[in-house]
C-alpha cells in the first residue's frame, strides 16, 4: 500500500515537471469524458421531451379523428367520423373503456355588442379531464347537460374576459348561432401545447367556449356554412374527434387496430386518421435510444483520440526518460517497477482528465442555457428558423453517464499505457544507462 | 580457507562474450579475483579493455557467459532478472560519473530511491536517509533538487544513496570524472574515510591518481587481468 501511494507521489511529480505537455493530455481525456456527459445530456434532454410531449397525450389513449378530404373529392356530401361509427365502436369494441366524442366548430360568440371568434368545442363531462383543464369557477360540463341537451356552456378564461371584461360571467347568457346558452362555469387558463387534438401542433384552449354536444347536434347541427368571398361552402361533419381510452396498456396498438377497420368499413374516402401515442412513444424511445447510441459513439471517439493522446505522450516520455528508466533499474528496480510506474503515469493523467470531465459534465446544463442566451443575443434570427424541439433543448444529466465516463476514462489511460510502459521495462538497463 | 562470508564477492573464471555484427566479441576473458570485506580496490584499463564490461558484472546488471559471481554465498550469474534487480536494490551501491540523480527529487529522496525498490522504506529507514546526508555534508539541503546542487554535491548525494542499503560493496565508476582537483579529493577523503569505516570499495577508473588512493589496482587488458597489485 505504501509502495503504491510513493508511486503515485512519485509519478505526480514527474508529471508536474511537465505541466504544459501533462496539461494537454490531461485536456484530451477532459474533453473526451466532458463530451460523453454532454452528449449523453443532450440525447436523453431531447429524448425526454419528446417522450412528455407524446406521454400527454395518454398512453392508453387512441385518437380518431376527421380529415377533412379535398373539396371536389366531398361534394356536397358529408365527411369524417359520424355518430354511427361512434356507436358501432362503442357497441363492438370491447376493450374500449370510454369514449368521447368531440366536435370543434369556429364560431362567433357574443354578449350583448361584445362579440369574438373562438372555438366551439361539444364535449362530453370528461373532456375537461383528458384535456387536463382546470375549473376555474361553476362546473364543467355533466351528464345531466348531456342527456338533457341543455343550452349550457363552459367559457375558458379568455372567452369569459372577452366577453364579460367586468368579471363574474356565471348564471349570464351569451349568443351563439342565434341561440342563447347560461354559463355555468370558467376554466383556468392552459397554457397552449401539444393537446388532445390528435395532430401534434399546438392547440389553443384560451378562446374556447364548451357546450354539451348533443346541444351542439341538435341546436347547430352537422353542416357549417363557410363564406368566403365569391364562394360559399358546406361543410358536413359529425364529429370531430373520438378519442378512446383503452382498459389496458397493454391492449392498445391491438385496439387500434381494430378501431381503424371497425371505422374503415364505412368509410370510403380517406377522410379520418388515428393518432396512437403509445406507438408514438414507442418509436421515440427507439429513436432516443439510436441517438444516445449515436451521440455516445462520437464521445467514445472522442476518448480514443484521448486515450492516443495519452499514448503518445507517454511514448514521448519513455524515449525521453531512458536514462532515468536506467537509473532506477541500476538502483534495483525490476522490468514491473518500471512498467508500475508508467502506468500510473498515465492512469493518473487519465483519472485527472476524467474528474474534470465530470466537473465540465455536471456544468451542462449552466453552459448550454448560456451558450443559448448568447446564440439569442448574436443570431436572434437564425435561432427564430429553429425547430422548438432544438431551441429550447435542456439536457438531462444521465447520472449513470458519470460512472461510465469516468471507468472509460481510467480504461482509457490503462490500455494506452500498457504499451509504453511495456516498451520502457524492456529497455536494457546498460543501454539505458548509457542513453543522454 | 576462509569463509565465503569473509568476502564481498569472489569472482571466479568470468567469461563475457559479445556477438557483434555476426562476430563474436571476447570482452572478458578467464577473469578471477576476490574481493575481501573492507578491501578498496580500483580496476584500470585502457579503453576495450574490458573494464565497463567487469563494472556491469560486478553491479549485476549483467550476466556472464560463463564463470561465477559469488556475493556472499548466492551466485549472482544464475541469477534471473528479477532477482538480479533485487540484488542491485539490496546488496550493492552504485556510484556513477555523471551522478545519476533523479531530477524530479530532492536530496533525501533520492537517498530513498533503492529503499523504495527494496520495498523498505519505513520511517526508521527515512531517519537513516537523513544521517547519511548529514554524513556526506548535505543536512541542510535534503529538500534541494540536483539541479540546485553543485557537481560534488550531488555526488555526495549519490555515496548517500549507495550506502543507504547498507551494501556488501560499493561500486564506483569513475567517480570523480566530471569533478575538479579540489572536490576530486574532497570525494577521494570521503570514499577513503568510508573504507577505513570497514566499507568495501571497488573504483573503476583510468586516472592513476584515484587509483593511487586504494590498496589495490587491478589491471586489465584485452579481458584478461594484466596485474593485480596491493600497494
Amino acid at each position: 500500500m505504501a509502495t503504491w501511494i510513493r508511486t503515485i507521489q512519485l509519478s505526480v511529480k514527474s508529471l508536474l515537471l511537465h505541466p504544459l505537455r501533462s496539461g494537454l493530455t490531461v485536456l484530451g481525456i477532459f474533453i473526451g469524458v466532458a463530451s460523453v456527459i454532454w452528449l449523453l445530456a443532450i440525447g436523453e434532454g431531447i429524448g425526454q421531451k419528446a417522450q412528455q410531449q407524446y406521454a400527454s397525450l395518454g398512453v392508453q389513449n387512441i385518437i380518431v379523428r376527421t380529415i377533412k378530404p379535398s373539396s371536389d373529392e366531398v361534394g356536397d356530401a358529408g365527411y369524417g367520423l359520424t355518430r354511427n361509427d361512434f356507436v358501432r365502436l362503442v357497441a363492438t369494441v370491447p376493450t374500449i373503456e370510454e369514449a368521447l366524442p368531440i366536435r370543434v366548430l369556429s364560431q362567433e360568440f357574443r354578449h350583448k355588442t361584445r362579440h369574438f371568434e373562438g372555438r366551439l368545442v361539444g364535449c362530453t363531462p370528461q373532456y375537461a379531464e383528458v384535456t387536463a383543464l382546470k375549473q376555474d369557477f361553476g362546473r364543467f360540463i355533466s351528464d345531466a347537460d348531456l342527456d338533457g341537451e341543455r343550452n349550457y356552456c363552459v367559457l375558458a378564461a379568455e372567452s369569459s374576459g372577452r366577453l364579460f371584461p367586468s368579471g363574474n360571467s356565471l348564471g349570464k347568457q351569451i349568443m351563439i348561432d342565434d341561440e342563447f346558452y347560461v354559463v355555468v362555469g370558467v376554466m383556468k387558463p392552459r397554457a397552449p401545447s401539444a393537446g388532445i387534438g390528435g395532430s401534434l401542433a399546438a392547440e389553443d384552449f384560451s378562446r374556447d367556449v364548451y357546450v354539451p354536444i348533443t346541444t351542439l347536434w341538435r341546436r347547430i347541427g352537422d353542416m357549417v356554412v363557410v363564406t368566403k368571398p365569391g364562394t360559399f361552402q358546406r361543410d358536413i361533419n359529425e364529429i370531430s374527434q373520438i378519442t378512446i381510452r383503452v382498459d389496458d396498456r397493454d391492449r392498445v396498438l391491438q385496439t387500434a387496430d381494430i378501431v381503424r377497420n371497425t371505422v374503415a368499413q364505412e368509410h370510403t374516402l380517406a377522410d379520418f386518421g388515428l393518432t396512437v401515442p403509445l406507438e408514438l412513444l414507442q418509436q421515440a424511445e427507439t429513436t432516443r435510444l439510436m441517438f444516445m447510441l449515436f451521440l455516445g459513439m462520437i464521445a467514445a471517439i472522442s476518448l480514443v483520440v484521448g486515450g492516443i493522446g495519452i499514448m503518445n505522450i507517454m511514448l514521448a516520455t519513455v524515449t525521453e526518460r531512458t536514462h532515468e528508466i536506467g537509473i532506477r533499474r541500476a538502483l534495483g528496480a525490476k522490468r514491473r517497477d518500471i512498467t508500475r510506474q508508467f502506468l500510473v503515469e498515465s492512469t493518473v493523467l487519465s483519472i485527472v482528465g476524467g474528474l474534470l470531465g465530470i466537473l465540465g459534465g455536471l456544468s451542462c446544463r449552466h453552459l448550454s442555457l448560456l451558450l443559448r442566451r448568447a446564440l439569442e443575443h448574436w443570431f436572434p434570427t437564425q435561432m427564430e428558423a429553429l425547430p422548438d424541439l432544438v431551441r429550447t433543448i435542456e439536457p438531462q444529466l444521465v447520472s449513470w453517464s458519470i460512472p461510465l465516463a469516468f471507468s472509460i476514462s481510467v480504461v482509457v489511460g490503462v490500455v494506452f499505457g500498457v504499451y509504453p510502459a511495456l516498451r520502457a521495462a524492456r529497455l536494457d538497463p546498460i543501454e539505458a544507462l548509457r542513453h543522454e | 580457507m576462509p569463509t565465503t562470508s569473509t568476502f564481498a564477492a569472489q569472482i571466479h573464471h568470468l567469461y563475457k562474450d559479445y556477438v557483434l555484427g555476426g562476430e563474436t566479441v571476447h570482452a572478458l576473458r578467464d577473469v578471477s579475483f576476490d574481493v575481501p570485506l573492507g578491501d578498496y580496490i580500483s580496476i584500470m584499463g585502457p579503453s576495450g579493455s574490458g573494464k565497463s564490461t567487469l563494472l556491469n558484472l560486478l553491479g549485476c546488471l549483467d550476466r556472464p557467459t560463463a564463470g561465477n559471481f559469488l556475493l556472499g554465498e548466492d551466485d549472482v550469474s544464475q541469477f534471473s532478472d528479477d532477482e538480479l534487480a533485487e540484488t542491485r536494490a539490496t546488496r550493492i551501491g552504485f556510484i556513477f560519473q555523471s551522478y545519476n540523480l533523479l531530477p524530479a527529487l530532492s536530496v533525501v529522496e533520492n537517498i530513498e530511491v533503492p529503499l523504495y525498490y527494496s520495498g523498505r522504506l519505513n520511517p526508521a529507514a527515512r531517519a537513516r536517509c537523513r544521517e547519511l546526508a548529514d554524513m556526506v555534508g548535505l543536512g541542510p539541503r535534503l529538500e534541494h533538487r540536483p539541479s540546485q546542487l553543485s557537481g560534488g554535491q550531488q555526488q555526495r548525494v549519490a555515496i548517500a544513496r549507495s550506502l543507504v542499503n547498507d551494501p556488501r560493496f560499493i561500486l564506483a565508476d569513475e567517480p570523480t570524472g566530471n569533478l575538479d582537483s579540489k572536490t576530486t579529493s574532497e570525494i577521494l577523503e570521503l570514499l577513503a574515510r568510508l573504507n577505513a569505516e570497514g566499507r568495501t570499495i571497488i573504483i573503476v577508473t583510468h586516472e592513476p591518481d584515484v587509483a593511487e588512493q586504494t590498496q589495490r589496482t587491478i589491471v586489465l587488458r584485452d579481458g584478461q587481468i594484466l596485474s593485480d597489485e596491493r600497494r
